[in-house]
């Protein structure tokens, strides 16, 4: 045994017992262990926090690109389309398509009679861009004026959202029994031959019970704080809030005690419809057996409809959370249940610049105003960073001057964006009266931000060019100048070129600068040269994001995938010419 | 730059004892410094035309800076500051009127480590003549490479794949490449820093036979650590030892009757 340890112990070099090398030994392999398995952890952690976020981005932004349509037949008649009567394209320019897409509403609708009630129906139903479908038809075909024929009339934001399942969570159930409605206009009577209203009274009073305690819990609160008021006005205030919330919550909470007589449902609680026998009914009052309801789409007949052959459908949402009340909701449930609302993709989402409109809204001013402002970037930043890269790399003598640049080219690349803003602000639009808000000015401040970045990147790739492949075409009688343009140059483009992308990637992210130069302004035209007013495609997540209306954040989350679709197709098209480059060479 | 001092080259004083019939290069009083670092001390040498001059000597003997000197590679290096003379047929190549790139064209170099450019070999050897103007058309150039090829004996094992990249041949082959390179711009003298250190002993033969034919239409300078080299293919050696040119002479006299003494221990082995 002895002799068989000799050598190793020889072996293990330390003077080391043959145990303790064996233990170094193993320890030396757990180290290693341990840090190939915080290696795989840390790339683990990123990628999973990768995929996450690319995953809710997606999620969140898939709305964005359907939007729903529905199906109108319309007429135009000379009156509405024309200004003076003629079908000349200058007097159908002028027409009032709303009012084709109007007349075409009420006939689906011929029971929507007062004025107030027609005017909700187009207005909180139908984009303000839905007749722009009616006017290219038109405009198109003059002929079609007098003859019915059927456009995809975009739907509003807020209808847009119901079908998408993003303003309600919205569920349905058969009827159990045989319902007798006793009306078909009004405030009818729902009769049941079963307790098909039962579960909805359970919901309505568990949603009850909820709304009473935390309206209890809010009065305490109100309570507490007003004890620690002074007496006087304020705590006089409070105390008179908290005893109208206790007042409330007694109310609901008798309701809840009360059994077996009608239950009543307000704005506050979730909206239950009834639909039956081609009408809708809103319950306002709830028995086990029997509810009561007023009519929002008139019924065919007063006949008992059979079981299956009538639903109850429950909006989560209540009325008052929402944008579109019942009466908007229940015409939209008959528009999807005579088969008129389709789903398409937002090719509008890609075509049409920014709106009020969510759902007119579009990302192509965004996206053109990126890529003119890229554009100044690029052609500025790149021959000037590469120049002043191999000038003060392959020429400039090493005096003070150049080490002075050569700092303050560093520290140029450490300024944070925001303050090339105002740099931009103060010298491109106040001293040289630059255009407001424009690529032109952008792409300036951009390739400020972006030229250190290039110049160091660039200067380290000259540097990594080995010195060898300089003194040989230095050796056979090749100018400094031609040895840096014929051999150093080829040789660190690729570099240069990844330093250029990760300036420009980094540009074309950058939104605080372009702020302060106007950039964030509302602009609904694309932009079509480098000095009108434009905004780029971060300003407009930025903008996007801060909207109040709903269909604006998955209008966000849809930009944010194409500006980062953008960027990798910036990367791809970049890492493509690398390659070029780098198998010439 | 520097003060020249003006020598007399026809006087008997600075005249070296052991000076050659038909000098090509003439260096008088050559001192280099990097910096604060005297790297050189007074120099002074006759190269002969036509013939292969071999520098020995231990590391860091500035062999290889007085070798950079005649082409005047060292203006790459900052604080490198040469002063003396150095003629190159009668004409001083240090004088401010003259074209440094033209003198690079004449006295060619060839490296330790083979360095082709990146490009394919035909670009290789027909990057000098295009960027000197030496070939009026296609042809020509064509010509230029495969007699600068043949000379440098690559043109029988690179003929049918000249496009092909210079760096995908091997050691042996490139260096041979770099001198058929350096061969295209009709250098008149070609100097070799150490060009078989990185080869190994096939292909160092092969470079030495090249060199030997070289010899009849070239003025060479190599510089080199192998005193077996030194002897093979040079006619005359000159020995430096901690920045002074200890001696030099026609190579067998220096390897069989060496009047100094540390000539003697250095090619013995006794150092270095």
């Amino acid at each position: 045994m002895t002799d068989l340890a000799a050598p190793l112990t020889r072996a293990s070099g330390a003077g080391l017992s043959p145990d303790a090398a064996r233990a170094r030994i193993r320890r030396r392999y757990r180290a290693e262990a341990r840090f190939r398995l915080y290696g795989m952890l840390a790339v683990g952690f990123a990628a999973l926090m990768l995929v996450v976020l690319i995953a809710d981005v997606v999620n969140k932004a898939w709305p964005a690109f359907f939007e729903t349509r529905v199906r109108l037949g319309v007429t135009p008649t000379l009156e509405q389309v024309s200004t003076d009567g003629k079908l000349e394209r200058t007097s159908l320019m002028g027409g009032d398509y709303d009012a084709v897409l109007r007349t075409s509403l009420q006939e689906l609708f011929p029971g929507v009679k007062d004025r107030a009630s027609r005017r909700k129906l187009f207005n909180d139903l139908l984009s303000t861009g839905a007749s722009a479908a009616v006017r290219e038809r038109v405009l198109a075909d003059p002929s079609l004026v007098g003859k019915t024929f059927t456009v995809p009339a975009l739907l509003d934001d807020a209808a847009d959202l119901y079908f998408k399942g993003l303003m309600t969570g919205r569920s349905e159930r058969g009827g159990r029994g045989t319902l007798i409605p006793s009306a078909t206009t009004g405030e009818i009577t729902l009769t049941s031959t079963a307790d098909d209203f039962s579960a909805d009274l359970a919901d309505t009073k568990r949603a009850l019970a909820a709304t009473a305690r935390s309206l209890r819990r809010e009065a305490e609160r109100l309570l507490r704080s007003a004890a620690a008021l002074p007496a006087g006005d304020e705590r006089a205030r409070l105390e008179q809030q908290a005893a109208e919330i206790v007042a409330q919550a007694a109310d609901k909470e008798q309701r809840l005690a009360a059994t077996g007589g009608a239950e009543p449902l307000d704005a506050s609680e979730p909206s239950k419809l009834v639909v039956l026998d081609g009408g809708i009914i809103k319950l306002t009052s709830l028995g086990t057996n029997e509810a009561t309801g007023i009519v929002l789409a008139p019924l065919a007949s007063t006949q008992p409809a059979a079981a299956g052959s009538w639903k109850v459908v429950t909006l989560d949402q209540p009325e008052a959370n929402r944008k579109l009340g019942d009466q908007q909701i229940a015409w939209l449930e008959q528009l999807r249940d005579k088969g008129l609302v389709e789903r398409a993709f937002a090719t509008r989402f890609f075509t049409s610049g920014d709106s009020r409109e969510p759902e007119q809204a579009g990302i192509l001013g965004g996206l053109v105003g990126s890529a003119l402002t890229m554009l100044v970037t690029l052609v500025l930043c790149l021959p000037v960073g590469v120049g002043a890269a191999i000038y003060l790399e392959e020429f400039a003598p090493k005096n003070r001057l150049t080490d002075l640049v050569e700092v303050n080219i560093n520290n140029l690349a450490a300024v944070p964006s925001i303050v090339f803003g105002l740099l931009g602000l103060a010298v491109f639009l106040n001293f040289f009266g630059l255009p407001r808000s424009a690529p032109l000015v952008g792409g300036l401040v951009l390739a400020l931000l972006v030229l250190p970045t290039i110049i160091i990147a660039s200067r380290a790739a000259l540097k990594a060019v080995p010195p060898s492949i300089r003194e040989g075409a230095l050796g056979i009688g090749a100018s400094h100048q031609q040895a840096v343009f014929h051999h150093v140059l080829p040789l660190a483009m690729p570099g240069i070129m990844t330093g250029t992308i990760i300036g420009m990637a980094h540009a074309l992210g950058e939104t605080a600068p372009l702020l302060l130069i106007g950039m964030v302004a509302f602009i609904v035209d694309v932009p079509a040269a480098v000095t009108d007013a434009a905004t780029v495609l971060p300003v407009q997540i930025f903008l996007w994001s801060d909207l109040p209306e709903a269909a604006f954040q998955a209008k966000t989350a849809g930009a944010i995938i194409v500006l980062l679709v953008f960027l990798f197709i910036m990367n791809g098209v970049a890492i493509l010419l690398r390659r070029r480059f780098e198998r010439r060479w | 730059m520097t003060t020249m001092p003006q020598i007399d080259l026809a006087g008997a004083g600075v005249q070296p004892a052991t000076a050659v019939a038909k000098p090509k290069v003439v260096a008088r009083d050559v001192n280099v410094h990097y910096g604060e670092k005297h790297a050189l001390h007074n120099v002074s040498i006759d190269i002969p035309e036509q013939a292969v001059t071999a520098f020995i000597g231990p590391s860091g003997c500035g062999k290889s800076t007085f070798l950079r000197c005649i082409n005047r590679m060292n203006d790459t290096i900052a604080s490198c500051r040469v002063t003396g003379r150095i003629e190159l047929d009668g004409e001083d190549i240090y004088d401010r009127s003259l074209d440094v790139v033209q003198l690079r064209a004449r006295v060619g170099m060839v490296f330790q480590k083979p360095n082709p450019f990146p490009k394919s070999i035909y670009e290789n050897v027909a990057y000098g003549p295009r960027i000197h103007g030496l070939a009026q058309s296609k042809a020509e150039l064509d010509e230029i490479v495969e007699r600068s090829l043949k000379r440098a004996s690559l043109f029988e094992e690179v003929k049918d794949r000249l496009d092909a990249p210079g760096t995908g041949l091997s050691g042996g082959q490139q260096q041979r490449l770099c001198i058929a390179r350096a061969i295209a711009v009709s250098p008149e003298v070609i100097l070799m820093d150490e060009p078989c250190s990185a080869l190994d002993p096939i292909a160092t033969a092969r470079i030495e036979e090249l060199i030997d034919e070289l010899r009849e239409n070239y003025t060479i300078v190599i510089v080199t650590h192998s005193m077996q080299q030194a002897a093979r293919v040079s006619q005359r050696t000159a020995f430096f030892h901690l920045g002074k040119l200890v001696e030099q002479g026609p190579t067998e006299h220096i390897f069989t009757t060496p009047e100094d003494k540390r000539t003697q221990d250095y090619i013995t082995g006794r150092f270095g």
